[in-house]
């Protein structure tokens, strides 16, 4: 069954100041989708998340969304402050800023927010200051914050980036979790292997949309040299592509040479 | 005995001091509280710019004969939203850019002062601060200004905090994160407006800073950082102008090196805590 529209962009163009950031984008997002953006630095991925959130207007085409849309946001954590004097409950309720103004924190929040942190593993972790949690405690902290509000859908900024295997699997596997509750999601990412290979969609960005499809449909060395300027073999492995860097061979040759 | 208390409340004895200290502790809280979001945005250049740009003001009014409060008031407020929206938008370089807007104003009101103004008695008070001129109308308007200034931050404070945190998701979810920039920055300015003939231009941008570094070593929390640091704000004001009595210094130089004794302490007692805690604070 298809889902319900949420998020329909039609040829749009965002750019900044008259520089085009992502040019003639048709992109449709539904309920109950899971959707990765891949493309290499500057290719327009955050971009296309700012216009999807609201922060950016299109210069051209436009965006439709589901009347009322809630959408909880995920930023790039190596964007956050770690050092600011925040603990992990503030940072939950934070996001109820037009709600609750008042810097007390209701019985019905607090509440709201411990479940939440219950359901993200962080359950105990309220009263700790940002900067003592690992890196993938971290990570939920901010999933907590965008589903605090109850999003239909959520929006993750290179949620993996600058992470370790271990906190790249737990973030994996709390993204599938919450897809399987209803979640619906859209997240951006230039690592093929440890998370875009994983996702049932893939979207190939580098200014304009090169392909968009299941990852064996859009994983092939031609997309991907479209998308990311370079040349990349594709080997499968237990029915999952895997990208290997085109130039592996040739630099591994050179090395041994060295040796 | 009775002479030691008597010679210790000597100062109180004068109306002038009275007044001044009233001023001075109201506005150390002010400072406090405002000096908060300062350091945690790494705004301490703006405060600092930004007294700069109030003087021009106020050498302006005094030449044009306006009153103080309306024409520094108005200039300050517009000096505060144009650097705020450089420094927001990035423009051109935000330090270079606030360099350029407030000291061209402090130039300009020194150059008006020298030109029209009773130039040197005027130019002293304004920078450094003077406990003398302070009138029924000072206490007025730092009373009235901190009660702005509570009533703004307790009513819109998860948006304040949101903004100050994480000003992107911030305007993702809602939050007016302009807007509330534009609020801070006119409440910064009238905190310096209203400041700044006891305090002086040259001075205040450490009361915003010291009181605000001295909490961040003390707390983890943001909360707590609002109370904290306007309760040593006003500590360090009241104790500084009061030994500035008996020391024979200047109030506005007393106060900040009470405040500056206060962070040494303190930095010194949290040790390695406090020092991480304040070690990402921007541009202090």
């Amino acid at each position: 069954m298809i889902g319900e529209v949420l998020v329909e962009c039609a040829h749009m163009s965002c750019a900044y100041n008259s520089t085009l950031a992502i040019k003639s984008i048709d992109l449709t997002i539904r309920k109950g989708d899971f959707v990765g953006i891949v493309g290499p630095s500057g290719s327009g991925k955050t971009t296309l998340l700012k216009a999807i959130l609201g922060s950016i207007t299109p210069v051209e085409g436009h965006i439709t969304k589901k009347p009322h849309l809630r959408m909880g946001y995920v930023p790039q954590v190596e964007t956050v402050d770690w050092n600011f004097p925040v603990t992990v409950l503030e940072v939950v309720v934070m996001t109820r800023s037009s709600v609750g103004r008042l810097p007390r924190v209701t019985k019905d929040e607090r509440a709201d927010a411990l479940l939440v942190l219950e359901r993200l593993g962080l359950g105990g972790l309220e009263n700790r200051h940002i900067r003592e949690l690992s890196g993938g405690q971290q990570q939920r902290v901010f999933v907590a914050r965008a589903l605090f509000h109850r999003p239909e859908l959520l929006v993750l900024d290179e949620p993996t980036s600058g992470v370790d295997v271990r906190t790249r699997h737990e973030v994996l596997h709390l993204l599938a979790d919450l897809h399987d509750e209803g979640v619906s999601i859209i997240l951006s990412t230039h690592d093929l292997n440890g998370l875009a290979a994983h996702l049932p969609r893939l979207v190939c960005l580098n200014l304009e949309i090169i392909a968009d499809g299941s990852p064996v449909d859009v994983m092939t060395p031609e997309i991907l040299e479209r998308t990311f300027g370079a040349p990349m073999e594709v080997l499968v492995h237990g029915g999952m592509p895997v990208v290997v860097d085109g130039v592996g061979a040739d630099i591994a040759e050179r090395m041994s040479r060295l040796a | 005995m009775i002479h030691v208390i008597a010679g210790l409340t000597t100062p109180f004895r004068y109306q002038f001091f009275n007044n001044g200290i009233i001023v001075a502790t109201i506005a150390g809280a002010l400072c406090g509280l405002l000096g908060v979001f300062v350091v945690l945005r790494g705004m301490s250049y703006i405060g600092h710019g930004l007294s700069h740009a109030v003087f021009g003001g106020a050498a302006a009014s005094a030449v044009m004969n306006v009153n103080y409060f309306v024409g520094a008031g108005v200039w300050g407020i517009a000096s505060g939203v144009i650097i705020g929206r450089i420094a927001r938008r990035r423009l051109i370089g935000a330090d270079a850019a606030i360099g350029v807007v407030t000291t061209a104003s402090f130039a300009l009101g020194l150059a008006l002062l020298n030109r029209y103004g009773q130039a040197k008695k005027s130019i002293e008070a304004v920078l450094f601060g003077s406990v003398l001129g302070v009138k029924t109308i000072d206490i007025v308007a730092v009373s009235a200004v901190a009660i702005l200034s509570v009533v703004i931050i307790v009513a819109l404070y998860r948006a304040f905090l949101f903004a100050t945190f994480d000003p992107e998701v911030a305007q993702v979810s809602g939050v007016r994160v302009a807007w509330i920039e534009a609020l801070l920055m006119g409440l910064l300015s009238l905190t310096i407006l209203v400041t700044m003939r006891v305090i002086g231009t040259l001075l205040i941008s450490a009361l915003l800073v010291i009181p605000a570094s001295i909490a961040r070593m003390l707390t983890n929390s943001f909360a707590r950082m609002l109370w904290i640091s306007p309760i040593i704000g006003g500590v360090s004001a009241f104790v500084g102008m009061y030994l500035s009595y008996f020391l024979d210094t200047s109030a506005s130089a007393t106060i900040i090196l009470t405040g500056t004794l206060m962070f040494i302490v303190v930095y010194a007692v949290t040790g390695i805590r406090g020092r991480t805690r304040i070690s990402g604070l921007h541009h202090i």
